[in-house]
């Protein structure tokens, strides 16, 4: 049993789950032949490094304390040419600008010869098919389970579990900010204005919403369906996007009155009528992607297995940190 | 808040499928049954089923048999007509139309963007038409939503209808909520 020594880039809500995660699995994890070792945890701020092995709960105290995790001044992307280890977890946040500075410590890993694992949505839907060359033609494995729908397993459903099927399309709620803003808005008659105050006081809207409501977050994970799990070449500006900052209590009403609710679907479908949209969808009441507060939802149409929807929690930090978890599992007994 | 419910009238077009199940009485002698179907494949029916009840009798000591078919050319009268010329009885005819049907929800300024007009870039086209509307109007300055139900002959139509409805809608500034995809893709063609 060879350890893989892990570095985790970015030290925010996710990269704190990973590391809780990993307090409590690391036992049973070496129990059942899987060796892991975290030798670096960077955040903005700097890093700290222990080729040894990094205490993670002192890591989680200091970060609580101090409002960094860092020992040294020793940044990212040091950390990332620099120490030694196999994997790195990037949990950098997600910029949809330039995709930075996931991007830049991704391709670093890479040319490294590190397996990197990611939740950042930013260089996935920017430049993703530069991202899977360069893994590649460094012999390394990439794996984003995280970056779409949370907890809720998606790509290795429709990759691994699902293998052989065709996948015809997809639609999904992908956003659990959305989800809850529309549900809250049907269930109480109230308006949207209303309902996105209280979701920023409950912490399930950010006080600078748009990435979720003006469908931002929810194109970014539909690229990357498009590209990982149907082999396109997209980008985030090929995405129609509708987002849901007009939709009317009255709306919803007029929808409940057909047996419909309004959600904030993200489409995707190959072929010749191939599409490529987030929008407002009609979806009837008893419809399987009809999931309430902030679960996400995928329903995907295959060929062989048919219809197959899956359901979870599409945030959190845990929830986050347990797609990730699967991901670093899965590439430690493909190279081990 | 102004809630208004409106039926809009509608025509029923010609060419809209139509699935008709009739009831008829046949004399019991032979040849019987294929007078009776010659009319329908005349008139340009694709018979569905027919159920030619031998053991039955009706009180008038006739047989029973049930025909159900589609038209799609509108010529019921001519075929109840000649039906009739040929002796056959017909105790009841049930008709029922069959169209594709979409419900869109629209939020803007519907009514000042003239709400005729968007429902007549829709009627005009002959194959489809808004056949329900439900308009909610909370205020003079907040924009409106509106339930509508469009039928059309057939599924293309309906997205052709729904195409024009989009634009329309985009020129007006007004968002149109469409429903998911009803059905899965074929597979296995």
């Amino acid at each position: 049993m060879k350890p893989m020594r892990l570095s985790i880039i970015g030290f925010g809500a996710v990269g704190q789950g990973v590391a809780r995660a990993l307090i409590n699995k690391l036992d049973k994890l070496k129990k059942s032949g899987i060796d892991l070792n975290v030798v670096a945890i960077s955040d903005s701020h700097g890093s700290c490094v222990n080729p040894e092995g990094i205490d993670l709960e002192a890591a989680l105290q200091r970060k609580v304390e101090t409002g960094s995790v860092a020992t040294s001044k020793t940044s990212s992307i040091e950390v990332i040419k620099d120490v030694e280890h196999e994997l790195m977890i990037d949990v950098t946040p997600t910029n949809i600008d330039d995709g930075e500075p996931g991007l830049t410590y991704i391709l670093e890993a890479f040319n490294r010869g590190r397996h990197v694992v990611t939740s950042n949505k930013g260089p996935l839907a920017l430049k993703y098919r530069v991202l899977c060359d360069e893994a590649k033609k460094n012999g390394v494995r990439f794996r984003f389970e995280a970056s779409v729908g949370g907890a809720m397993p998606i790509l290795n459903l429709a990759k691994d579990a699902l293998a052989g099927n065709r996948i015809i399309g997809i639609e999904g709620i992908l956003n659990g900010t959305c989800n809850y803003i529309l549900s809250r808005m049907f269930e109480e008659g109230l308006a949207y204005k209303h309902v996105l105050g209280e979701a920023q006081e409950l912490g399930i809207a950010e006080t600078d919403p748009t990435y979720d409501v003006e469908g931002i977050d929810t194109a970014c994970k539909l690229v990357i369906l498009a590209n990982s799990i149907f082999g396109m070449d997209v980008t985030y500006d090929d995405v129609e996007i509708t987002g849901i900052t007009k939709i009317t209590a009255e709306a919803l009403m007029l929808a409940g009155a057909e047996g419909m609710v309004i959600k904030l679907i993200g489409e995707v479908r190959d072929g010749d009528d191939a599409i490529l949209r987030v929008a407002p969808r009609l979806v009837p009441k008893s419809h399987p992607l009809v999931v309430g507060g902030t679960l996400n939802v995928a329903l995907l149409k295959t060929d062989m297995a048919g219809p197959i929807s899956v359901t979870g929690r599409g945030a959190g930090s845990m929830e986050t940190a347990s797609a990730i978890l699967s991901d670093v599992i899965a590439i430690y007994k493909s190279s081990s | 808040m102004r809630f208004t419910r409106l039926k809009l009238s509608y025509s029923i077009q010609e060419h809209i499928l139509m699935i008709v199940s009739m009831d008829l009485e046949l004399k019991d002698i032979p040849g019987q049954l294929v007078q009776a179907l010659i009319p329908l494949s005349k008139f340009g029916a694709n018979i569905m089923s027919v159920i030619h009840h031998h053991d039955e009798r009706t009180p008038r000591g006739n047989i029973p048999v049930q025909v159900v078919f589609q038209l799609t050319n509108g010529k019921l009268n001519d075929i109840i007509d000649s039906l009739e010329e040929v002796g056959v009885r017909i105790v009841s005819v049930d008709k029922k139309h069959l169209y594709e049907e979409i419900t869109v929800i629209l939020i803007g300024h519907i009514l000042h963007s003239d709400l005729g007009d968007t429902i007549d870039q829709i009627d005009k086209t002959g194959f489809a038409e808004v056949v329900n509307l439900s308009l909610s109007m909370p205020g003079i300055d907040e924009p409106s939503s509106a339930s509508l139900v469009i039928n059309a002959v057939g599924s293309q139509e309906l997205q052709e209808a729904l195409g024009i409805l989009k634009r329309v809608a985009r020129e007006k500034n007004l968002l149109v909520i469409e429903p998911i995809e009803k059905d899965y893709p074929q597979v296995y063609k």
